[in-house]
């Protein structure tokens, strides 16, 4: 078992500290010495979404990522994404138009769709669809998490959700 | 009756839904309590086999390992099992399919556990298994459970309704056929996990993905030779069940682990290949069936034999299979009917509770001859079906007599106005080259509730909080599937509050009552109609306790409106802060119950089945898939699917089409994606990269059309339907690829290399 070491990067948008075996998943790290359980542990092994995080802004999966590779980055969870009181519009629009049923794979969806949104403002149905491809969901058929990340759009762009 | 198409849309999300989206919901999984201990099972890894030999001295002395538990350690009967006991938790001597559990490992940390579980030398001698149904049920197969009076004979059920063989004699046209479904896998997302102690005061304390956290103390008790009153069972909202945490998965195990482990916390995860090996599956089955008309269409006769595949352990199969035989008619207009079924031990992964639990199989093969008669009398098969619809006061296929709600041919000619069937010709003659294009219909029906012979009852308690807002104990977990928010928004208008007035408790054996599983269509039916007799009896109290503040002498002319209590008389008020202050803690809670009414005369049928057979109360429904085939590749796309349902009163049509959505695309996974590739006891596709469920690229954009109906014994109108928007994709799917390429699917799913076969592209 690998030794300690001290880690600096920065989370949600503060700079963190911490010592921890190098060899940790991340997935670990966030949910149990961050307490940041958005990130959601579906079959870690890159196959389900539910643990994905924003790493340098770009969605990973943390069930796949070693602790040592966060030196000096910048990472996101969903948590850092907006908060029930000041949601992401992402998040919001989620929650308005019925993209949540059980949640669990919620917080990744949700990033996976910022990230999108970021860098294609104005998607149509199709690139969203891909965009998501690598987030399963066994609840919704997906329809409406389309919906909702269109909606974000077009919230993003001036109009109402 | 059924009549228009819903369309109002509402404003208010689902009270969960933020929690959820910001990530701060805690699901069991997410309790990892500091310096907890870690629980892991060795799997047998074998599918039938004496255990000569197990070697657990090295795992002990494992650095961080804290126990190491076989069943000599297990106290109590070692049988879990909801209905039937007879799997155990860890297995002494016999080993049943390749899930079994042998050994269990208790560790300071994740990597110690893995380390112990490598350490365990277990031995097997091999046993000859049986791997499908039918085979068990022969004389010379090898016995699963050796000894047994049946054998292999889990179940028998015969439902009956005139003289079927008779009259199918007497057809001017008959068609029959065989068929066969899958075993499938829940895949929710979040894996069967819980964490457990053993409290100093003695009390075992635990937090569960589960289903049915009431029964589950049971389930514990029994198996574990300890007092249920002993155990308090946590249920956190659930990433996904599915009915796949419907009966223990992590329960006792982890409750052996905690009462072994000096009062720490311990956390158990299966893991997602864990799942598939050991979690319980949608039954695989058989169906030889065959139908009988007259000329004109009208359906005559129907008989259908089933073979289920059990597994090894009953879990609900019987149950299951007897719910199959009750909906083998379909929703159908038939005379005559002979249903059987017979479910039988295999040495495969054990069969359990599935969302359309046993209904799934059934439909299939019913839908697949009614096409087949449309096919042999020259019909369209919608008209056909739309012909033998049945309408509420006749009879079904099991003998009973529908209820009011029942208006199958409205529910078809929804999705028959809809433009996928209106505009179908011209679409399909649009086809890109290579392409072929097909549509089919199909008539879909699902019961609610446990059915007659278990009391399908829940009790609600809601509770004034000192500051005047309500707090809602919700007994019946919420797996997604919304019914928590539901609750909050039934007891809001009940008691014209605002819903942020509404906080929610979830299932705690400790402070909730009793309110059955979430399962069965039935979870915002039977709490919903207990929670709106607390609220009825919370507004009479309210206004009672009011009146004597306001010096009112009739409190039923008070007024209950958000957050006080009026008198329009004398224009005076009493906030409810005032009341909670007011009130002692006794009188702030009102408790209520209900019991789902059953048939009244049952059918002299099924009588093989003890616990529930027949059910009062269905949901119809109708479903179109249109499909593109690829004749270079065999690849069946699924362009549109379109899903009517009539299920009494829409509370919120957001939630409705959540379900529909949710479940027609588990339909269309088990008709199109998902394949176990079961061989000798094992799932090849024993992980989610090689079990494949529908991603967002894989799916259509699912219409849902729900019909204004009423249901009157409903909460607020309505009635369960959760599960019903799984059965028409397989139907469907097979009816449109006859329709696109003449291919006549037998079995699902349906693989690119069952179409390339059928198009002649590749030898049979």
């Amino acid at each position: 078992m690998s030794r300690p070491v001290e880690l600096h990067f920065t989370l949600n948008g503060a700079p963190v500290c911490i010592e921890t075996r190098p060899g940790r998943r991340v997935l670990d790290l966030l949910r149990e010495d961050f307490g940041l359980a958005a990130a959601k542990e579906g079959c870690g092994a890159g196959e389900c979404g539910a643990c994905t995080v924003l790493v340098d802004g770009e969605p990973k999966l943390s069930c796949l990522m070693l602790a040592a590779q966060l030196e000096g980055r910048t990472v996101a969870t969903a948590e850092g994404l907006g908060t029930a009181d000041a949601p992401h519009p992402v998040q919001a629009a989620f929650a308005a138009h019925g993209a949540v049923q059980c949640g669990y794979c919620t917080p990744g969806m949700t990033l996976v769709a910022a990230e999108l949104l970021s860098r294609n403002p104005d998607p149509d149905r199709e690139t969203v669809r891909q965009a998501v491809s690598g987030n399963l969901c066994r609840c919704t058929g997906y329809v409406k998490i389309v919906d909702a990340v269109l909606a974000a759009a077009k919230a993003g762009q001036g109009e109402k959700p | 009756m059924a009549g228009n198409v819903m369309t109002t849309r509402e404003t208010v999300p689902r009270a969960d839904a933020l929690a959820k989206a910001t990530g701060r919901e805690r699901y069991s999984a997410d309790f990892t309590p500091p310096d907890c201990l870690w629980a892991g099972v060795r799997r047998a890894g074998t599918p039938h086999a004496l255990l000569t030999g197990l070697d657990v001295a090295a795992a002990r002395a494992t650095d961080g390992v804290a126990a190491v538990l076989t069943r000599a350690d297990v106290p109590g009967t070692n049988r879990q099992g909801i209905v039937h006991k007879d799997q155990p938790v860890l297995c002494g001597q016999r080993v049943r399919h390749r899930g079994d559990a042998i050994a269990l490992v208790v560790a300071e940390t994740r990597e110690a556990l893995a380390e112990g579980l490598s350490r365990i030398e277990a031995t097997f001698s091999p046993l000859p298994g049986v791997f499908d149904p039918a085979s068990a049920l022969l004389p010379d197969a090898p016995a699963v459970h050796p000894g047994r009076q049946d054998g292999n004979l889990l179940a028998y059920g015969l439902v009956e309704k005139g003289d079927a063989p008779a009259a199918l004699a007497g057809c001017d046209v008959v068609v029959e056929g065989e068929f066969s479904t899958p075993m499938q896998e829940h895949v929710f997302l979040e894996l069967p996990n819980g964490v457990a102690r053993l409290t100093p005061a003695g009390v075992l304390d635990m937090v569960v993905s589960t289903q049915a956290p009431f029964r589950d103390r049971f389930e514990i008790a029994h198996a574990l030779g300890l007092d249920p009153w002993r155990i308090r069972v946590r249920a956190p909202y659930l990433g996904g069940g599915f009915g796949g945490k419907d009966g223990a998965t992590v329960q006792c195990l982890l409750a052996l682990a905690a009462v072994n482990a000096g009062g720490r916390w311990v956390k158990m995860v299966w893991s997602r290949e864990e799942t598939f090996v050991a979690g319980y599956k949608r039954h695989a089955a058989s169906m030889k069936v065959r139908l009988g008309a007259a000329a004109d269409g009208r359906l005559c006769a129907l008989t259908c034999a089933m073979h289920f595949d059990a597994g090894p352990y009953a879990h609900l199969s019987g149950e299951i299979m007897a719910l199959g035989l009750e909906h083998a008619g379909g929703p159908y207009r038939i005379p005559h009917t002979r249903l059987e079924g017979w479910c039988a031990y295999t040495n495969n992964p054990v069969g359990g509770a599935f969302r359309g639990f046993g209904v799934v199989q059934a439909s299939f093969a019913v839908e697949r001859l009614m096409d087949a008669l449309a096919i042999r009398l020259g019909r369209d098969p919608a008209g056909l079906r739309r012909q033998n619809a049945l309408r509420p006061g006749e009879v079904n296929a099991a003998g009973v007599t529908a209820g009011p709600g029942t208006d199958v041919a409205a529910c078809l000619d929804a999705v028959l106005a809809h433009p996928a069937w209106t505009g179908r010709e011209a679409w399909k003659r649009s086809a890109p080259p290579f392409t072929r294009r097909g549509v089919g219909v199909t008539a879909i029906q699902n019961a609610m509730g446990y059915g007659r012979g278990l009391p399908d009852a829940a009790a609600a308690k809601l509770e004034l909080t000192k500051q005047g807002t309500f707090r809602i104990y919700n007994a019946v977990p919420d797996m997604g599937q919304g019914n928590a928010s539901a609750f909050v928004a039934m007891a809001a208008r009940a008691l014209s509050q605002p819903a942020a007035a509404f906080e929610l408790v979830q299932p705690d054996t400790r402070v909730c009552l009793p309110a059955g599983s979430s399962s069965a269509s039935r979870t915002t039916y039977t709490f919903g109609n207990a929670l709106l007799r607390a609220c009825r009896a919370m507004r009479e109290k309210l206004c009672a306790r009011a009146a004597l503040a306001l010096l009112c002498d009739d409190p039923a002319r008070l007024v209950l409106s958000a957050g006080v209590v009026t008198d329009p008389v004398s224009g005076k008020a009493v906030p409810l802060a005032m009341l909670g202050r007011m009130l002692p803690r006794d009188d702030r809670l009102c408790v209520d119950q209900f019991v789902m009414p059953v048939v009244e005369n049952p059918p002299d049928t099924g009588r093989q089945f003890k616990l529930g057979f027949p059910h009062r109360f269905y949901s119809h429904g109708a479903c179109l898939c249109a499909v593109e085939v690829d004749e270079l590749t065999g690849r069946v796309h699924l362009a549109q699917c379109v899903t009517s349902v009539a299920c009494g009163r829409v509370l919120s049509l957001q939630g409705v089409e959540q379900q529909v959505h949710g479940a027609a695309a588990q339909g269309a996974g088990l008709a199109l994606f998902e394949d176990p590739a079961l061989a000798g006891g094992r799932m090849a596709a024993g992980d989610l990269s090689t079990y494949l469920i529908p991603t967002a690229v894989d799916l259509p954009d699912f219409a849902c059309l729900a019909l204004d109906d009423d249901e009157p014994t409903g909460p607020m109108g309505l009635r369960g339907m959760g599960e019903i928007g799984i059965h028409g994709p397989g139907p469907a799917v097979a009816q449109a690829l006859y329709d696109a390429a003449g291919m006549w699917a037998v079995r699902l799913p349906v693989t690119p290399q069952d179409v390339l076969e059928a198009l002649g592209g590749m030898p049979s």
